[in-house]
């Protein structure tokens, strides 16, 4: 496969949840490309289906409309192929194993050879040498988590699927976490779906950033990062960040203006980003119900 | 608190087995016994109602260490074979257990219809149950061990199902999920995630699993007292009217839970160290 191609491609992605009280539609005609080697967020409030997206992308729910493909294939099939490495919000590791059985875990269950050398080459990438021998508890929460990120490394899938990574973390681990998993991304050229909902961690580590909203879950805006590849933290502080911030912003909260502006297009053309806002709750400036 | 309670039991002792001790003394014109001798006495009756702690220590001392292990007298000759059903009992329990837990957190039918079955079958009275048993295998040429390892199976297995059952399905969602993005198979998610995560459901249920084996052993045999075991030493001692030797017996048996129970938490350390728990 070409570098340019695209590793995960949504056509009209419809998925909608049955449940005792009604269907809930949490993906709503969602198209998109992931192109090899980007570094693509998914960001939005609560509820707009940035999870359920990736968790259809690796064959954890089953989408009930539409068409999407990974490395050309169905989800399924890339699942059992273990095209990708999935991180989960929580770091989810055996608390009976220690660091370096639970990186070798995958390795087992796919019955790879040389697993030692792939343990010690993801340790490395995550800054964990030195920690193979401690068991979970031992370490903090922001190196599990990086332990987790090792063990979904260490049978080289070239496509990184990462839930809320960081989402528990405090804002000091997450800041070091965030830097260097730009490091990693740029030394193993891998594929990368991150869902947040921190918008300065969207706008730091993406090439494109996919707002969507809630209800019914889908992609409002895709935004094209033009920020350098290389990213030093104070790259933060910097009018172009503060800038495309901004724009993120803009995009998935609707502050005032925004409002004013979704709710004006309402009567006319463009559907409002809010589905669920009628008429007169945008007029009357309540914003819609968050979930 | 342990002072507290062989006080009681001396007191007990005087006043449980005074009638008797009054019926001796009037049968030898004994009259105006002062209360030390006569409390000394009732400490000291061949067969008392109920037998002071000297009494019941001396007999354990000398059913134990002071006879030959090979004697039919031997309370250790009888704590070993009661010994051997009850561990035979308990493994198998503890095999079937387990295995019933496997088939009800892994086949939906068996989840929805085993259950009910498995809480009725402790409902019946185990007393009821166990001459039955051990009769009717009797009957067909199976005696010895093997009936009474049976109802130890049939009590201890319980608590192994019920714990192994929530222990089998306290993984998470997310560590459930990410098994299936490595596309593991059942077993692998057995082997290598549920089984691990059950042990200390394992091992709760494995305490309290080895002392009913023990109870299950002893009912088994008080229906067959040609086989020896410390329900045969309890049964013959209740005929004869030898408090003492029940007495002894039943120390000997608790005593063997209690060093039961206690191997059980000690192979739980152990398995603990190597599975990385917190010190």
């Amino acid at each position: 496969m070409s570098l340019a191609a695209s590793v995960v491609s949504a056509k009209n992605l419809g998925l909608t949840f049955s449940t005792n009280d009604g269907d809930v539609i949490a993906l709503s005609d969602v198209n998109l490309e992931i192109g090899a080697g980007e570094f693509v967020s998914f960001i939005g409030p609560s509820g707009c289906g940035k999870t359920t997206f990736l968790r259809v992308i690796a064959d954890l729910e089953q989408p009930t409309s539409g068409s999407i493909t990974v490395n050309g294939t169905s989800p399924s099939d890339a699942r059992l192929n273990r095209a990708y490495g999935y991180v989960f919000q929580a770091p989810a590791l055996y608390p009976w194993r220690t660091i370096e059985q639970n990186v070798a875990l995958p390795l087992e269950i796919m019955g790879l050879s040389d697993r030692a050398a792939r343990i010690q080459r993801t340790l490395e990438l995550v800054n964990l040498t030195g920690f193979e021998k401690k068991f979970p508890w031992q370490l903090s929460g922001g190196m599990q988590q990086r332990a987790s990120i090792a063990r979904a490394l260490s049978f080289d899938a070239d496509l990184l699927l990462m839930d809320e990574p960081f989402g528990a973390l405090d804002e000091i681990v997450r800041d070091h976490l965030n830097s260097e998993l730009l490091k990693l991304w740029a030394r193993t050229k891998k594929t990368i779906a991150f869902v947040t909902h921190s918008i300065p961690e969207a706008v730091y580590l993406s090439t494109k950033i996919v707002v969507m909203s809630p209800r019914p879950g889908r992609v409002t805006d895709i935004i094209e990062s033009d920020l350098p590849a290389e990213r030093p933290l104070d790259i933060r502080e910097t009018p172009e960040f503060l800038r495309l911030a901004a724009r993120v912003r803009d995009a998935c909260a609707p502050a005032t203006r925004t409002r004013s502006r979704a709710c004006a297009s309402f009567s006319t053309a463009r559907p409002c980003p809010f589905s669920s806002c009628s008429p007169r709750s945008c007029s009357s400036g309540t914003p819609p119900p968050s979930g | 608190m342990l002072a507290a309670i062989v006080l009681f039991w001396y007191a007990a002792a005087i006043w449980m087995n005074a009638p008797w001790q009054d019926t001796l003394n009037s049968r030898a014109n004994l009259t105006n016994v002062p209360f030390t001798d006569f409390a000394l006495s009732t400490w000291a009756q061949a067969k008392p109602v109920l037998p002071s702690p000297h009494q019941v220590f001396a007999e354990v001392w000398n059913a134990t260490i002071g006879t030959d292990i090979t004697s039919k007298r031997s309370l250790a000759y009888h704590a070993g074979i009661t010994l051997g059903g009850t561990l035979l009992g308990f493994a198998l329990g503890t095999l079937l257990g387990v295995g019933l837990a496997v088939m009800i957190v892994h086949n939906d039918a068996s989840n929805r219809s085993l259950m009910p079955w498995i809480i009725a079958s402790q409902t019946i009275p185990i007393l009821a149950i166990a001459p039955m048993v051990v009769v009717g295998l009797g009957a067909v040429g199976v005696t010895g061990m093997l009936p009474k390892a049976l109802i130890s199976m049939y009590l201890s297995f319980f608590p192994v199902v019920v714990g192994m059952v929530k222990g089998l399905r306290t993984p998470e969602s997310i560590q459930l999920d990410l098994m299936r993005t490595y596309n593991a198979s059942p077993w692998q998610v057995f082997s290598k995630l549920r089984w691990p995560s059950a042990i200390p459901f394992l091992f709760a249920s494995m305490k309290v699993g080895i002392a009913i084996s023990l109870i299950g052993a002893v009912v088994g045999e008080l229906s067959n007292n040609a086989g020896g075991g410390l329900g045969v030493r309890l049964l013959t001692g209740s005929y004869n009217g030898q408090t003492v030797q029940i007495w002894a017996a039943l120390f000997i048996a608790a005593g063997l839970a209690a060093a039961l129970v206690i191997a059980v938490g000690f192979a739980e350390r152990l398995a603990n160290a190597r599975m990385g728990a917190r010190a």
